[in-house]
């Protein structure tokens, strides 16, 4: 099963690479792996895409408690939640009736070309992790240049929340 | 008070009460050491290399309960102590290892003597730190005292820049009285529902099981632990790390269990229906293979550490918290509450131990005209009125030593059981004998293991720790050959010291008494007369029979009910 993991965790040099070695010392999989500072300067979020069985799920939660450095946790898939991915793509589009389709396909998946040049587009899609992979379905293969993702983000519902 | 980073280092030992700073100098922590030398409160033994500082140190801290502290250099002095912290790491022991760094301004330029200290100790510490402000020096080492002591306890490495240190830059110096750390509140308390439901399923259990750990003797929960245990009548078993927490001559006791544990103990955890695990960690080589490990057992396991639940083996109660409260509790629970132990429930449970006991697993032969590992140890034991302190390294005859001197108290067996560190015994044996000068301290090793932290030979003598090491000297790697033999088809590859120093001319030449010893009517008269010098460090080095073996053994992938016994011994024979 593939979970979500928020963790606060203290803005310290070091502490994301507490985070990474767990994962490689105890063979955990990281699926993907964001961090940023949070409106409070001396933490910092860490959203962690995960996957294994629930006992495995239930180490891995354990174990970053056990990190010092790791303030607050929570699974955030055993909630009702929103997760979202940003993703920018760069593709080769020289002809125009593949620019057109382009700006299509753009539409279609209501996303946003941020640049433009003579042969290529960069476009921005948000959203859960299925639709930027139906579009990068959509795209005409030969086309995309570079994908470049964040990695998942994400929160519950409602008045639930990770905070102090 | 106004004091350099090199003074907070040392004032901050003397506030936490530091008895014993174990080290070495270098060029990273000259500052620390010219502040260490104008004080006396902290007291510092110059170890031979710095794995033998770590050991020394954790040593010092598994036989005292109280935080080993040690001080090295950067670069080969940082990677040298790391075998160390590995091993207080595996065995969680208190320890805080300050470590110098090289300057702040030239870290990362692959600067003389530098490593990256936080990240190589990383993996194998409770936590660590990088100081990168001299005012943050003294809050970090109250930091690091803290963490290393409380929960479950682990190694502390605090990485001190030289400039951090230096002589000439004077801050306000105050020791803080008390630490607060919003990311990191062990849990204290066990919940008491949950208490209740495991002293429930105890009472009505025809088959229980104590199974404990090192997780009792570490809290300090050995009378809890005694009082419960007798109180409820159950038999029990401890792990290699928890021997001396219930004592090992009391009829309840069943011996170790595991790898190398006895035929009861390890039959009565095959067979048990309700199983409790008290500071134990369901390692490997207790529960040999997983999927058939306590198959009919309801389990209840108590632990200070949330994640050493459901590691390995589900179980169906946990108990988060300290161990000795929660024993208390379960212990005021049945005096004063309507339901007792009914001995009659689990007599016939009983009745069975008795039967594999009487089997008498661990017997060897007594009249070989070699000398016999085991003979030793019992030899030993008698000399010392089992009151001794025991070191080992890791092999056979650390295996022997956990079955042949029953431990009666706690913290009196020291020994790498988690990472199997060879060379930790001589070492921790130092630290050992500087806590506790008057008692009998003894080093239980093997020809191999010995050599590799032998240097230590000169910290006993110039900081007068005499000690008394028992070489089993079987001229093999011991364990290593054991497996061959059994998993190799007695191929013994490079498992045999061919060229053995001559031990009792080495210990005299470190300074102290050698000894030799090749006949079984020898090993007594040695043993007393080394017991006799009580001042000397005597290096006894027993010529032992080369062919024996450890048993009953559970080999890697088996159940606890499938043991190799000693060849004379069945496992088959019916005994229900």
């Amino acid at each position: 099963m593939r979970h979500i993991i928020s963790i606060l965790i203290e803005n310290e040099s070091g502490a994301l690479s507490r985070v990474a070695g767990l994962f490689s010392a105890r063979g955990y999989n990281i699926e993907s792996l964001t961090v940023a500072p949070t409106q409070d300067e001396s933490l910092s979020r860490m959203t962690l895409v995960t996957l294994g069985s629930d006992e495995v799920i239930e180490q891995i939660t354990k174990q970053l408690n056990k990190l010092i450095d790791v303030v607050k946790l929570i699974d955030i898939t055993a909630y009702e939640h929103i997760q979202r991915e940003l993703m920018l793509v760069k593709v080769l589009s020289v002809e125009n009736a593949a620019r057109q389709e382009v700006m299509r396909l753009v539409d279609i998946f209501r996303s946003r070309i941020i640049d433009v040049s003579p042969t290529t587009f960069v476009i921005e899609v948000t959203g859960e992790k299925s639709k930027l992979d139906a579009f990068l379905g959509s795209l005409e293969p030969g086309s995309i240049i570079e994908v470049v993702r964040s990695g998942v983000t994400g929160v519950m519902r409602g008045e639930r929340s990770l905070t102090l | 008070m106004e004091l350099s980073g090199a003074e907070i280092v040392i004032q901050c030992l003397k506030e936490e009460g530091v008895e014993y700073l174990f080290g070495y100098p270098g060029g990273a922590v000259l500052h620390i050491y010219d502040a260490l030398f104008q004080q006396d409160a902290v007291k510092h033994i110059l170890v031979r290399h710095e794995q033998g500082a770590t050991h020394a140190a954790d040593g010092y801290a598994r036989a005292t309960g109280k935080p080993g502290v040690v001080l090295v250099t950067s670069g080969p002095g940082a990677t040298n102590a790391v075998t160390g912290i590995a091993t207080a790491y595996m065995d969680s022991i208190p320890l805080v290892v300050i470590t110098g760094q090289v300057p702040l301004p030239v870290i990362g330029s692959d600067a003389f003597q530098e490593v990256d200290t936080v990240g190589i100790t990383r993996p194998c510490v409770k936590h660590n730190f990088l100081v990168k402000d001299v005012n943050k020096l003294a809050e970090t080492m109250k930091k690091a005292f803290y963490i290393a002591t409380t929960g479950r306890p682990g190694p502390v490495v605090v990485d001190i820049p030289k400039d951090v240190t230096d002589p000439n830059r004077k801050i306000p110096f105050e020791y803080p009285k008390t630490v607060s750390l919003r990311s990191y509140t062990p849990v204290v308390k066990g919940h008491r529902w949950q208490i209740k439901k495991a002293l429930d399923l105890l009472l009505s259990a025809k088959q229980p099981m104590i199974y404990s750990g090192g997780g009792v003797v570490l809290g300090n929960a050995a009378e809890a632990l005694t009082r419960f245990a007798r109180l409820l009548g159950f038999p029990i078993t401890q792990t290699l790390m928890g021997l001396g927490a219930f004592p090992s001559t009391d009829p309840q006791f069943v011996g170790m269990l595991g790898m190398h544990g006895t035929y009861e103990a390890n039959m009565a955890m095959h067979d048990c229906d309700v199983l409790i695990a008290i500071g134990a960690r369901f390692d490997d080589r207790v529960t040999g293979k997983i999927k058939e490990f306590c198959p009919h057992a309801r389990i209840i396991h108590i632990d200070v550490d949330p994640a050493s639940i459901s590691k390995t083996v589900r179980v169906d109660i946990p108990i988060v918290g300290e161990i000795t409260p929660i024993l208390h509790e379960m212990c005021e629970m049945v005096t004063t509450g309507d339901v007792k132990p009914d001995p009659s429930l689990f007599a016939d449970w009983w009745e069975q131990i008795r039967q594999w006991r009487s089997l008498d697993c661990l017997r060897y032969d007594r009249n070989s005209p070699l000398i016999k590992p085991q003979f030793v140890i019992e030899q030993l034991y008698e000399v010392t009125g089992g009151n001794a302190y025991i070191t080992s390294d890791v092999g056979q005859h650390q295996m022997w030593a956990a079955q042949f001197y029953p431990f009666d108290q706690p913290r009196r067996w020291i020994n790498s059981g988690g990472l199997g560190t060879m060379g930790f015994g001589l070492p921790a044996a130092l630290g050992v004998k500087l806590a506790f000068p008057e008692a009998d301290v003894a080093c239980i090793t093997g020809e191999a293991s010995i050599q590799m932290c032998i240097q230590e030979l000169a910290t006993l003598l110039q900081y007068r720790a005499p000690v008394k090491i028992v070489n089993l000297n079987n001229g093999y790697m011991g364990m290593v050959r054991q497996w061959q033999e059994f998993i190799y088809e007695s191929r013994y590859s490079h498992s045999y010291l061919e060229t053995l120093p001559d031990f009792q001319k080495l210990a005299e030449a470190y300074g102290h008494v050698g000894m030799q010893i090749r006949n079984p009517a020898d090993v007594r008269p040695a043993l007393e007369e080394a017991l006799r010098l009580r001042d000397r460090t005597v290096f006894m080095d027993f010529i032992t029979d080369p062919t024996e073996n450890v048993y009953p053994m559970i080999e890697t992938g088996k159940a606890h009910n499938e043991m190799r016994m000693a060849p004379g011994l069945s496992d088959e024979r019916e005994l229900a």
